[in-house]
């Protein structure tokens, strides 16, 4: 498995590790029969993502692109928490191995579960404004 | 203690050694003559080749006849499984045998045959891998072609009882292969002794290069030629030797049976530590039966962590192994070794495999065991699964 200096560096060093007591926003996708399980934890104050820590049951991809996202939201708008794509993960990473690109998936999924926990704890439906996550599609393709 | 390289992955492939570089070297820019030409420089070359056969022969209780240099291990099954089941298929026998944790070179080579008008029974092991000779007995046909059963486990180290296994197939008239590849060199083998009709072995197990293998197949036993050419191998095997592996493959196998009884008492011991201590990490099993187990195998399940993670951590440490998780494996699934002898998938996901060999001393398992705690907490504590133990 080739990892880009980047990825080894995020698995190595990861950012942002942990749980935030206080979370408005905590969201969790894959599952332990894949071998992925990412969970995100958000402190949203007005629009501003002011903390955000996760914790992750997976791969050194799995690790390192939980930890480049959670560098990616923090500081940011809800907006643009949202706009963040696995693309833009596997970019900052300098890329992924194919077989891991649904690390990056997860990843994005996972910022998106834990922004739905946060409308849904405000008493706001979130589907219309975080939109349907969808499932990881490699776990489909254990069923 | 100071960060230290230790290769703990010799069940993937092993250090050429120096003995085995020393024997191969003069052939390939000195005696580097085609076998099968007249001159000087190519009967030395054939020489050469008889001799190794003679001592791939020697280490399996053979003779030298029956033993065929083959590419690989991967090449050996290939050429005794479909060869065998070409040969029988004319007499109406299109029935295989096999277990369900072989590895792939067997299996996948099984699962094309099935796409070829072949039956294949995959017998289930127990959890500790074995397969029972009862079992094989029960499956045989009066259509089985083949029994193939591995000698020892790649990834969990299981030795199987190959001598009663073999015994039953005699008995009734079928074949018997048995992919040795972990096991030369770890066991002694006597393939008259223990019934065997056909073993497949690699040299870069035992410190020869990648890119050797052989096939021992019992004098009296026919089966179709599977790499066309030549007249080489007695006109079984068809391909310019490559003499340099082969010699390599030569004094690797007698190096490895002359040092085995020594190297089998050291290893053990050094497994056992290993083992014992890892198992003192909590949630953790050891897979594969403790005692019919290779010298130099250890697998270990951890929970809550991913055996890639742990593969990656340990690199930063120094220590090289190899897990069956999906991550590792190449697929979704993890290997089909663990799911075999029923582990569920989130415990194959975490399983970390060391496997020692010649060059492992007491220094590598103390510092195996200095870091492994530390490298499997410190992705506990990021692991949403992760309930401190309770």
């Amino acid at each position: 498995m080739l990892y880009s200096d980047k990825v080894l560096d995020h698995f190595s060093n990861p950012r942002n590790v942990g749980e935030i007591e206080d979370a408005n926003g905590v969201g969790e996708v894959g599952n332990a029969k894949c071998g992925d399980i990412m969970k995100m934890y958000l402190k949203i104050n007005g629009n501003t993502i002011e903390d955000v820590k996760f914790k992750t049951f997976g791969c050194g991809a799995a690790i390192a692109t939980s930890s480049i996202a959670t560098e990616m939201i923090k500081g940011k708008s809800i907006d643009d928490a949202l706009k963040l794509t696995n693309k833009a993960v596997v970019e900052a990473l300098d890329g992924l191995p194919a077989s891991k690109i649904h690390c990056s998936v997860l990843a994005e999924q996972a910022i998106k579960a834990a922004l739905s926990d946060y409308y849904q704890r405000q008493g706001i439906d979130p589907l219309p404004i975080v939109g349907d996550i969808g499932e990881c599609e490699a776990c489909h393709l254990h069923e | 203690m100071e960060k230290r390289f230790v290769y703990a992955d010799n069940a993937a492939t092993t250090r050429v050694s120096q003995s085995v570089l020393d024997a191969m070297m003069p052939y390939l820019a000195e005696h580097y003559g085609n076998a099968s030409s007249v001159y000087s420089i190519a009967r030395t070359a054939k020489r050469a080749i008889e001799e190794a056969r003679g001592k791939v022969a020697a280490a399996l209780g053979a003779e030298p006849r029956e033993i065929y240099f083959t590419s690989c291990g991967t090449e050996s099954d290939n050429w005794a499984i479909k060869g065998a089941a070409m040969k029988l298929a004319a007499k109406g026998k299109k029935h295989i045998i096999t277990s369900n944790f072989e590895h792939h070179a067997v299996l996948h080579t099984c699962e094309y045959l099935e796409k070829h008008g072949f039956e294949v029974t995959y017998l289930p092991v127990d959890s500790m891998g074995l397969i029972s000779p009862e079992q094989v007995e029960k499956a045989i046909r009066p259509d089985t072609a083949l029994v193939t059963i591995m000698y020892a486990n790649n990834e969990i180290g299981t030795i199987q009882p190959v001598a009663e296994i073999g015994k039953v197939c005699r008995d009734k008239g079928v074949l018997f292969h048995t992919d040795a590849v972990q096991a030369v060199g770890n066991v002694p083998i006597n393939v008259k002794e223990q019934n065997i009709d056909m073993l497949s072995l690699s040299g870069h197990k035992i410190h020869a290069p990648k890119g050797i293998g052989a096939l021992y197949i019992r004098k009296g036993v026919v089966i179709d030629n599977f790499m066309h050419g030549g007249g080489q191998e007695s006109g079984k095997r068809g391909g310019t030797e490559n003499t340099a592996y082969i010699v390599a493959l030569g004094q690797a196998i007698e190096d490895a049976v002359n040092g085995l009884d020594a190297k089998a008492a050291r290893l053990t011991k050094l497994r056992d530590r290993l083992i014992d201590g890892m198992l003192k990490i909590p949630v953790s099993r050891l897979n594969g039966d403790p005692v019919k187990r290779l010298c130099g195998n250890v697998n270990v399940s951890f929970e809550a962590v991913e055996g890639e993670a742990l593969l990656l951590r340990l690199d930063l440490k120094g220590v090289c192994g190899s897990s069956g998780s999906a991550c590792t494996s190449g697929s979704l699934d993890p290997s089909h070794v663990l799911l075999a002898i029923g582990l569920p998938h989130e415990v194959a996901h975490g399983s970390l495999r060391l496997s020692l060999g010649d060059d492992t001393t007491d220094e590598d398992v103390d510092y195996i065991l200095e870091v492994l705690p530390g490298v499997v907490q410190t992705l506990r504590d990021m692991s949403p699964v992760w309930n401190g133990g309770r």
